[in-house]
């Protein structure tokens, strides 16, 4: 039931009963929680950007620790783009997408001519350059304050950005939905597989051909994409942004969520920053000082009993419940 | 008979050390090649050489009267130039069919398709099908490569070659670390190629050699030291010297 959606040549896309579980749970929570709304958009907001992460590092095997760049960099140019020429939120994500995929485009031309510890390094790096950027350019990005109060004019002219969230939530849930089936798309396309062959043996992978390089760029550059539709979401729900979205921090705790919920397996992206989001919330509240002990109690003990994340440790609860013989 | 594949004056020197030196070798149209030679004689570094993963320092490479010294791997590929690896070099989490999918698909050309989902291809999956059959591992298809026996992993690293529909196939010592009865298997499974592919097999198995080859290359210190029939590289002294000097039968 969780285990991961069999993909390839002799695997099966359908969509399998369960898959219909995050969206009946949102829906859930739009009508009985509605004092969680913004809170959820957020979580909504992070999912998207957990599945571009997932895209590249789960199913690609890049292991990144600079995706905020793209996420940042969305989320500025959504802002700059709605506080300079208009606040349309259709219109803005389009900029958000297309400035964070040509980021991506640009960067991953250069870093994915290495591997390992010097992609990660790389990445680090170009994370460290947009953010400084977005701090020193204060005209545009309004440096350390952010870009505040930033407009947001109905979605298509009919739907208002209400003060409980709810067109908020409703809308990052149907842009989510749309990644949610770009991802899944091309994880299950010749694409797809050819992704996986390059992160399972790119040796092997140019001894049959296959255009290793511009392959990953591609992945690449996907989720880039991604990652500035989920910043430009976050301004344009939140009407702010500032360098908060282009943090080290940021990268880094994205990755404990994904990690959190189970790399390369797509619903691993949503369970992940929902457990951690909310997790972050209540103890937050209980205990303000200490919660992020709990957080990393609790990835240590995924980490170390639980390959595949939370995900994987019910994959494997389920197998014993069913008994030895399959 | 002409010549598919062809070195002329072929040099690789690392530094100081020469593991390449001046090999002039043809390969024949629907040949049935072995190129044997003691441990550290270069014979990787040349099969390397022939698919361009390593760049020569001099001489070339011609395949099918075309110069493809400067060509990169995936073009020679394009050409009809396939090979194994000596070690398992397989898309290890991927099931049996994915592995060999991957590379018929390279090949049709729609491997970079990204909008309908790869099991809608039945063409892929058809001929990958196909080749697994032939191969007798056909029951294993779904199975991830992880999972599977050594020897029959040795068999998937051949079908993912032949999933290329390769003019020449480098088999880079296909039956290595595999027990007995199972080269046997393998090497059934190489008798029963198509004889339109011309062969090359690097292997250290000499009966396995002596068994498939209709001619045999000595490689010894990056150089050419004899060529000829199974037969005459049987009867040929220097070759005893080489191979009895080092301790092997």
């Amino acid at each position: 039931m969780f285990e991961p959606a069999s993909i390839g040549y002799s695997g099966s896309a359908r969509l399998r009963p369960v898959e219909a579980l995050p969206w009946v749970l949102a829906v859930l929570v739009y009508f009985f929680a509605p004092n969680y709304l913004a809170l959820g958009a957020y979580v909504v907001i992070i999912i998207l950007f957990a599945l571009s992460l997932d895209l590249i590092l789960g199913y690609g095997g890049i292991v990144t620790l600079g995706h905020s760049a793209y996420f940042g960099f969305g989320a500025y140019a959504a802002g700059v783009f709605a506080v300079r020429v208009t606040g349309d939120p259709l219109l803005g994500l389009a900029v958000a997408a297309v400035a964070a995929g040509l980021l991506g485009l640009a960067t991953g031309a250069v870093i994915l001519r290495t591997h390992g510890l010097a992609l990660l390094m790389l990445t680090l790096a170009i994370t460290s350059i947009v953010f400084e950027v977005a701090n020193k350019w204060t005209d545009v990005t309004g440096g350390a304050d952010g870009l505040h109060s930033v407009p947001i004019q109905p979605i298509l002219g009919l739907f208002r950005f209400d003060m409980f969230g709810k067109t908020a939530f409703l809308y990052c849930l149907i842009v989510l939905a749309a990644g949610w089936w770009l991802v899944r798309t091309i994880v299950h396309s010749p694409f797809g597989v050819s992704l996986a062959g390059t992160r399972e043996n790119d040796v092997r992978m140019h001894a049959i051909g296959a255009p290793v390089y511009r392959r990953r760029l591609q992945a690449y550059t996907i989720s880039a994409m991604l990652a500035g539709i989920a910043g430009g979401l976050l301004t344009q729900t939140t009407q702010f942004v500032g360098l908060s979205v282009l943090g080290f921090e940021r990268s880094g705790e994205l990755l404990v969520m994904l990690v959190l919920g189970g790399v390369r397996r797509i619903y691993g992206a949503f369970v992940g920053p929902l457990v951690f989001i909310v997790a972050q919330d209540y103890l937050a509240k209980q205990s303000p000082e200490y919660w992020t002990l709990g957080i990393g109690v609790l990835l240590i003990f995924i980490v170390m009993f639980a390959r595949g994340g939370l995900l994987g440790l019910l994959d494997r609860a389920r197998a014993k419940l069913k008994g030895p013989g399959r | 008979m002409s010549a598919v594949l062809e070195t002329r004056a072929l040099c690789k020197s690392f530094g100081a050390l020469t593991v390449a030196d001046q090999i002039e070798f043809r390969l024949e149209e629907g040949a049935r090649h072995a190129l044997i030679g003691p441990n550290g004689a270069g014979k990787t570094t040349f099969i390397n050489m022939l698919t361009g993963r390593l760049a020569p320092t001099s001489g070339s490479v011609v395949l099918g009267g075309e110069d493809i010294t400067r060509l990169a791997q995936a073009a020679r590929v394009k050409r009809g130039l396939g090979r194994t690896f000596q070690i398992n070099t397989l898309f290890r989490d991927l099931t049996v069919l994915d592995n060999v999918g991957l590379g018929i698909a390279e090949r049709l050309g729609v491997a970079g398709r990204m909008w309908r989902p790869a099991s809608a291809y039945r063409s892929v999956r058809n001929e990958a099908m196909a080749l697994l059959e032939s191969l007798g591992i056909a029951a294993d298809a779904a199975a991830r490569v992880v999972d599977l026996p050594y020897g029959k992993q040795r068999l998937v690293e051949i079908a993912i070659a032949l999933g290329l529909r390769p003019k020449v196939l480098l088999l880079d010592e296909p039956a290595a670390g595999v027990p007995k009865v199972e080269s046997e298997r393998i090497l059934e499974v190489l008798d029963r190629l198509p004889a339109e592919i011309a062969i090359l097999i690097i292997e250290h198995d000499m009966d396995l050699v002596f068994r498939f080859a209709k001619r045999i290359t000595v490689l010894v210190q990056g150089q050419v030291l004899v060529e000829g029939t199974p037969d005459e590289i049987a009867a040929d002294r220097r070759v005893h010297e080489v191979y009895l000097g080092e301790g092997h039968a």
